[in-house]
């Protein structure tokens, strides 16, 4: 599991590669959170293309960071999602918190 | 219905094993040639009923969970995960989407999770004795993508 992010004035993307569940999205949701709360952009980017397997912890990692990006009032776009993982994301209602793009 | 192959694992509830128990079994499932999809599903389930041993079951401890895995005939697959753990008090409340006792980043799908992706799904649970979870799933295998492609 790891985590790259890159930050512009308008956007902080955050690129998640590997396999995310209950275990390893504990440290994902620290270093993810000080960048969203250290930026003033609008726009959150979560990319999944490189996530290779998720479970239920994925969907409370969008989750948990939608409440954080709200609070400063930023928008969460979930981008490069596998269909497994976009319908994962529909069943839990994602879709009406968060922008939902496929790969 | 007899089982042609079965495995047990034991493992200790730490967080680092939700992926090897994950992995584990769904290597043992790939004997039926499952699809990608099927694996995933199975792998999916698998990492959900864990992770709630760990996180429900020994909440405030570390404690042995075990996992028994069977394959059948016709590609029918069966996986028992247990703890003896604290127990669910109301099963039903506890399979209900959305619901959960910890709040926070958990999303309350683990049950949820694991009956989409698996046909069939059986929980028992004693307060104070542990919860066992029965997951099944019967696999059409690489030849059925072949079929569709």
């Amino acid at each position: 599991m790891a985590i790259r992010i890159s930050s512009t004035p308008v956007r902080v993307t955050v690129e998640l590669s590997g396999e995310i569940d209950h275990h390893n999205a504990a440290a994902l949701r620290l270093e993810a959170d000080e960048a969203i709360q250290r930026s003033l952009a609008p726009n959150v980017r979560l990319d999944f293309g490189e996530v290779t397997f998720m479970d239920s912890s994925g969907i409370g990692f969008v989750l948990g960071r939608y409440r954080i990006a709200e609070s400063c009032g930023s928008h969460i776009e979930v981008v490069n999602l596998s269909g497994r993982n976009y319908s994962m994301m529909k069943l839990a209602g994602l879709d009406r918190l968060v922008t939902l793009k496929r790969k | 219905m007899k089982a042609i192959n079965e495995m047990r694992l034991q493992i200790e509830s730490r967080s680092v094993n939700e992926a090897f128990a994950r992995a584990t079994v769904a290597a043992f499932a790939a004997q039926l040639d499952p699809n990608i999809e099927e694996i995933s599903d199975i792998k999916t389930a698998v990492s959900e009923a864990v992770t709630n041993c760990i996180v429900h079951g020994y909440a405030e401890k570390v404690g042995r969970i075990y996992i028994w895995a069977a394959i059948y005939d016709n590609g029918h697959f069966k996986v028992k995960i247990r703890d003896k753990g604290c127990g669910i008090e109301d099963v039903r409340q506890a399979m209900e989407p959305l619901f959960t006792t910890l709040g926070g980043e958990r999303a309350g799908l683990g049950f949820a999770v694991m009956e989409s992706f698996c046909d069939k799904i059986k929980v028992i649970s004693k307060v104070g004795k542990g919860t066992t979870v029965t997951l099944e799933k019967h696999f059409k295998g690489r030849d059925a993508d072949n079929d569709r492609g």
